[in-house]
């Protein structure tokens, strides 16, 4: 009922508009008030050849080569795409696969290079200080060539939001400053300490896609951060159409779908952008790094991690270059021994575990979490009959019935499942979160997911293999009536002769039979 | 007397009302007319598509064929498992019958080049034509069109076609359920009810 009337509240106006559904987990923000440390170069650094959302990318460089800091590396192969970069000045030592954050726990090839400490960087992008003087498509670009994809996880190419259409004006520009997930705190210490560079990359995007509007959202659990960029707002000129909106801290509020429905009241249609109703949505640290990247040339090398858990004795927000082997970020924090420990890549809600400490850091590593076994809950592994208490649906932040899903993906009933809109379920994590009965609610959606686009993926290719297979056998057809057509044209072109003697005795054999058949006239007409 | 004439009355009703439901049954067949029979390219959706032919029937196409006219089984298609048995079964309205051969891992054909002299013999064999070479030329294969049929190593001459297993890959890789006591319960309980533990 309460939820009922918030909706109709909404509706006529007298409350906000929120997103349905949420949790409040414990936020462990351990390391909020931890500064931005360098984490310095590690002597191998591991870059692996797909970091983003979409294809991977291919090798431009081979064993022996020098590279600079910020040389294109890997090129994309596609448009949803964008280039790795070598994050330090060293030397390819292999090109090999290597474990990556995966929860298949399989590798990816990936390129290693030795770093030769000079850390000298590669020039050649000039940057350019006058972007407001300077055409969208350039500055795009830019953002491709520059490798920057979503840094608040999801690692979505940036460039590909950042355009104009005609059909689609973004109105409004959202900085998401919320970072929703518990223990991580790389946007937090980023909004405190360097507001102004982020405002800088607001500007540029909103330039870019020719937007006078924006909303800058932080969750109240970070009021310094609101006060500093409110700080840093009021310094610049030329963002009048900007305002900070400090919102009630819930999870998943992060989540791009979510707070566009508490800011604007808009829902995104299933299957659509963000674009498709006028917003766009970008990450505080993507925003520094477009930033960057235009104001300074920088390629994408570097990003802040949060490095944390209950069982690092000093977690802290590291300024980490891709590729830096997570180990040794545990061991610069202190931590060594690994044994009764999960070590999780990203937040606890929507990480992955990881098997075991040796993965380099990627453009989607927000943070990594070193959790003792009490912090993960072992429980958690002896799922309990559903007792319909409702819990799920009630923190569903998308309006699904997730124990009804759960059921049709265990059953392998995916059609339905499909029917009851499993793909608008962004894999929050809210509802295994509540569940009295310890249901890995997710496992099975992200089962079911894979499973559809499993089947979907053997329905095109059998569809593609039947065209093949069709075209072959029409071609093969109309090859062999040309091969008879023109048998028969020899035959009648080159060998009159010796054809024609046996004609005329099959003539002559049946001309009693047949005298009044007028196709026996022709022949003797030939002959002659 | 009386009842007499009720049961003409109604014997002429209905017989009357027979005669001229049978007229427009007769005029919707013709007006309604199907070409073919569209139960075969139902059944033929349903198939792998790989035209290997170890049902057989030389092709996808002509099991379909079979199948929708009952003449064949519906547990003879080897690469589609399982799950392809028991679409058909579901959509031909029969009872699921065990398979005949497990089906193997997604295979692909190799051609080891430096043995290849260019026979084009595989070429034809290749039933979604897969195979790119011309005489006297090294063949290969396709990799994203091979169905893995195998087709193409019996012609071979020279047996340098060698069938590998498909490679996974990390873009295709699925979840698989969780590893609980109820998952593995849910999906044992879906078994029975599809009429094989």
């Amino acid at each position: 009922m309460p939820a009922m009337l918030r909706t109709l509240a909404q509706k006529l106006g007298l409350m906000a508009h929120t997103f349905p559904g949420g949790i409040h987990p414990d936020m462990h923000k351990l390391s909020a008030a931890a500064p931005i440390e360098d984490a310095g170069i590690s002597p191998v650094l591991i870059l692996p050849m797909k970091q983003h959302i979409g294809v991977p990318c291919t090798s431009m460089v081979k064993i022996g080569d020098k590279v600079l800091r910020g040389q294109k590396i890997a090129k994309s192969e596609g448009y949803l795409s964008v280039p790795v970069h070598a994050s330090t000045s060293g030397r390819i030592v292999k090109i090999e696969e290597h474990a990556i954050a995966h929860p298949s726990g399989m590798g990816m090839p990936s390129i290693f290079i030795e770093a030769d400490g000079d850390d000298r960087r590669d020039e050649s992008l000039e940057p350019i200080t006058d972007w407001r003087n300077v055409d969208p498509t350039i500055l795009r670009e830019r953002a491709r060539m520059c490798g920057l994809a979503g840094l608040g996880g999801a690692v979505f190419p940036t460039f590909i939001k950042l355009v104009q259409d005609r059909r689609f004006p973004i109105e409004t520009v959202i900085l998401n400053g919320i970072e929703c997930e518990p223990y991580l705190t790389t946007d937090h210490r980023l909004m405190v300490e360097q507001a102004s560079e982020i405002l800088d990359g607001m500007a540029i995007i909103m330039h870019m896609v020719g937007s006078s509007a924006g909303i800058i959202a932080i969750e109240d659990n970070k009021t310094d951060a609101a006060e500093a960029m409110q700080e840093a707002l009021t310094n610049k000129d030329g963002m009048d159409g900007v305002h900070i909106e400090v919102l009630p801290t819930r999870y998943p509020q992060g989540s791009e779908k979510q707070l566009i429905y508490t800011l604007t009241g808009r829902e995104v249609p299933a299957g659509k952008l963000p674009m498709h109703i006028g917003v766009l949505c970008q990450n505080v640290g993507t925003t520094k790094a477009l930033r960057d990247a235009v104001i300074l040339g920088q390629t994408l090398t570097e990003r802040i991690v949060t490095i944390s858990g209950d069982a690092l004795p000093r977690p802290a927000n590291l300024n980490a270059r891709i590729g830096t082997p997570i180990r040794s970020l545990f061991a610069r924090q202190g931590l060594e021994d690994f044994s009764n420990i999960q070590v999780v890549h990203g937040g606890p809600m929507m990480g992955e575990r990881l098997r075991h400490p040796d993965i380099p850091v990627v453009k989607s590593t927000s943070g990594i979490l070193a959790l003792s076994q009490q912090a993960i809950n072992a429980a958690h592994t002896v799922e309990n009959p559903c007792i319909r208490c409702g819990h799920c649906s009630e923190a569903c932040p998308a309006s699904l019935v997730p124990n009804l899903l759960a059921d049709l993906c265990r059953s392998d009933q995916l059609e339905k499942a499909e029917d009851y809109q499993l793909f608008d379920c962004i894999e929050c994590g809210a509802c295994s979160y509540v569940c009295p009965s310890n249901i890995p609610l997710v496992h099975y959606f992200r089962y079911g997911k894979g499973q559809i686009s499993l089947a979907r993926r053997e329905q095109v290719f059998a569809e593609a293999s039947r065209q093949r297979s069709e075209g072959r056998d029409t071609r093969i057809e109309r090859e062999n009536a040309e091969k008879a057509a023109r048998r028969s044209r020899v035959r009648k072109t080159h060998a009159p002769k010796p054809a024609a003697e046996p004609t005329t005795e099959a003539v002559a054999s049946t001309d009693t039979a047949s005298t009044t058949r007028p196709d026996t006239k022709p022949i003797p007409e030939e002959k002659s | 007397m009386e009842s007499m004439n009720g049961l003409i009355y109604a014997l002429a009703s209905l017989g009357a009302f027979a005669f001229c439901a049978g007229i427009v049954l007769a005029i919707a067949q013709k007006i309604f007319h199907i070409e073919g029979d569209p139960m075969i390219d139902n059944v033929d959706a349903l198939l792998p598509q790989t035209q290997c032919g170890q049902c057989g029937y030389p092709g996808c196409k002509p099991y379909a064929t079979a199948v929708a006219s009952g003449e064949a089984e519906v547990n003879h298609c080897v690469p589609g498992g399982e799950r392809t048995m028991l679409q058909i079964a579901d959509l031909m309205g029969v009872e699921p019958k065990e398979l005949e051969q497990e089906a193997s891992a997604p295979m692909l054909a190799f051609v080891r080049e430096d043995e290849c002299i260019g026979c084009t013999l595989c070429i034809k064999a290749c039933p979604v034509d897969a195979i790119i070479g011309a005489p006297k030329q090294y063949h290969t294969i396709i990799a994203d069109h091979c169905t893995g049929c195998t087709l193409c190593v019996e012609p071979c001459p020279v047996d340098c076609i060698d069938m590998l297993v498909k490679p996974e890959l990390i873009e295709h890789w699925a979840w698989p359920l969780p590893d609980t006591k109820r998952s593995q319960l849910g999906h044992e309980r879906r078994e029975q009810h599809a009429g094989h533990a």
